[in-house]
This record gives C-alpha cells, sequence and structure tokens, in this order.
C-alpha cells in the first residue's frame, strides 16, 4: 500500500513539474500581456496543485498533510485575486492586446 | 452570532494546525487570540455572511469537484495550445450577463473563470463581466454560461 502511495505520489510530482515547466515555456511563448497571464495560470492551478497534492500524499495523515491543505486552499483564493486586478489594471491602464471584441453574448 | 462562533472555531483550529505543540500556555493562548480576533472583527463589523460565508459551505463539497474538474480540463487544453507548434491562440474578449445576485456569488463566479487557465474575469460589475479568453472555444464556453448556472446555484439562487 505504502508502495502504492509512494509511486502515485511521485508521479504527481513528476506531473506538477511538468505542468509548472510548460507554463513557464508559454509565458516565453505567448504573443501579448494577456495570453501571459493563461500560461501562467496553468502553472498556479494545475503545475501548483498536483505538486502540493503529491506532497500531500508523502505526509499522509500528519499535521503536515493539514498545513499543505491551508496552502491549496490559500492559493486557491488568492491567485485569481491578484490575476483579476493585473488584468484590470492592464487593460485600464491600456496595455496592448491582441483580442477582438466578440459580441456582446446574453443568455436567458 | 452563529458566524462569530464558527469564526473563532475556525481561528482556533487554524491556530493548532499551524502551531501542532498542545502545551496548555500554548493551547490557551490560541483561544485567547482567537477571542480577540473576533472581537476586534466584530467591532469593525467585518464577520457577517460576505466576510465568512459558512452558509456556502455545504454547497461547496458538490461545486468544488465539478470545478476541479473543469480546472483539469481547460489546463490541459491551455497546455495543449502552449506546446503546439504554431502556437493556435485566438484571443477574445467577450462580456457576459451573471445571474447572481449577492456579492459572494459574483465572486465565486468571477475567480472560478479566472481559475481556470484559458479565461480570465478583467472587469466584475454586478450586471456585466468582461472575460478575456486565449482562444476564441473558450469564449464561447463562457458566454454559453455553464458556470453561471452552477455558481447561481452554489449561491442558493435556483
Amino acid at each position: 500500500m505504502s508502495m502504492i502511495l509512494d509511486w502515485a505520489s511521485w508521479a504527481c510530482l513528476l506531473a506538477g513539474g511538468f505542468f509548472c515547466i510548460v507554463g513557464a515555456l508559454g509565458l516565453v511563448r505567448m504573443p501579448d500581456f494577456y495570453t501571459r497571464m493563461h500560461a501562467a495560470s496553468v502553472t498556479d492551478t494545475l503545475g501548483a496543485g498536483l505538486i502540493l497534492f503529491g506532497l500531500i500524499l508523502q505526509a499522509g495523515w500528519t499535521l503536515v498533510m493539514a498545513k499543505l491543505l491551508i496552502i491549496v486552499l490559500l492559493i486557491a483564493f488568492t491567485s485569481p485575486t491578484a490575476t483579476h486586478a493585473l488584468a484590470k489594471t492592464a487593460l485600464t491602464r491600456r496595455v496592448p492586446h491582441l483580442a477582438e471584441d466578440g459580441e456582446p453574448s446574453s443568455k436567458p | 452570532m452563529l458566524y462569530a462562533a464558527s469564526a473563532t472555531l475556525a481561528l482556533f483550529s487554524f491556530w493548532l494546525v499551524l502551531s501542532g505543540f498542545f502545551t496548555a500556555f500554548l493551547v490557551g493562548a490560541g483561544a485567547a487570540s482567537a477571542l480577540a480576533v473576533v472581537a476586534f472583527s466584530r467591532r469593525m463589523d467585518v464577520i457577517d455572511r460576505e466576510g465568512h460565508p459558512i452558509h456556502l459551505s455545504w454547497r461547496a463539497l458538490t461545486y468544488w469537484p465539478w470545478l476541479i474538474k473543469e480546472i483539469v480540463k481547460s489546463a490541459w487544453d491551455v497546455s495543449k495550445i502552449i506546446l503546439h507548434p504554431r502556437l493556435p491562440v485566438s484571443p477574445t474578449l467577450v462580456r457576459i450577463k451573471p445571474t447572481q445576485r449577492t456579492p459572494e456569488g459574483l465572486v465565486t463566479h468571477a475567480n472560478s473563470i479566472t481559475l481556470t487557465p484559458g479565461t480570465i474575469s478583467v472587469e466584475v460589475g454586478a450586471d456585466e463581466f468582461l472575460v478575456h479568453a486565449v482562444t476564441r472555444e473558450g469564449a464561447e464556453g463562457v458566454a454559453s454560461g455553464e458556470m453561471d448556472r452552477r455558481t447561481t446555484r452554489f449561491e442558493g439562487g435556483t
């Protein structure tokens, strides 16, 4: 059982590392400020999430697991807030963007 | 009062988890700190439905798993775009009309949009969100309104 947990944990850690690298690569490859932010959000959702989940599996049912869960919650609430603040400021300060304005869509 | 009691309990368990020492002095200091913080927060009038939304917690049990599934799906899609040799992005700005009525519901909706890779809520208001999507399909996905329906249900609207 601990063998399986160990393998699952390492799989999560490696996959998390992979998505962090993908996010960093996207940060370099994307054409403008806003699309770069989309690449960065791969790193702080799936990248950080998988690494923390892998660490939780390593920790087992200990106090460390509770602390890691608190970090997960912290990231889940702060990272979208920071991203939103950054994007809003960029648009207000008229940072150039490639986006076309999609037609206003209304729903029922 | 219920919100104050729950906030005290949450702060005290936060202290215990971070401390990890269970001597009488440290546990007592933790309880005193939790009570003091809640007393100050009540004076500042920030302990209410908005500041400590426990009435949403049981609905989070169904909403969060769905949100995690959406995050994984869209993170995978954005990763494929990044690793694609031709980088097929079609950035789009789209305006949507949220149907949530409370501040907690609107914030949950806007944060959920930003948390799923490929879409960022840029401007948030009570009757309109401006969303930046990395692809046209992503923008259509937001405009289709599934997340809106889910957050409204999470909020307790319908």
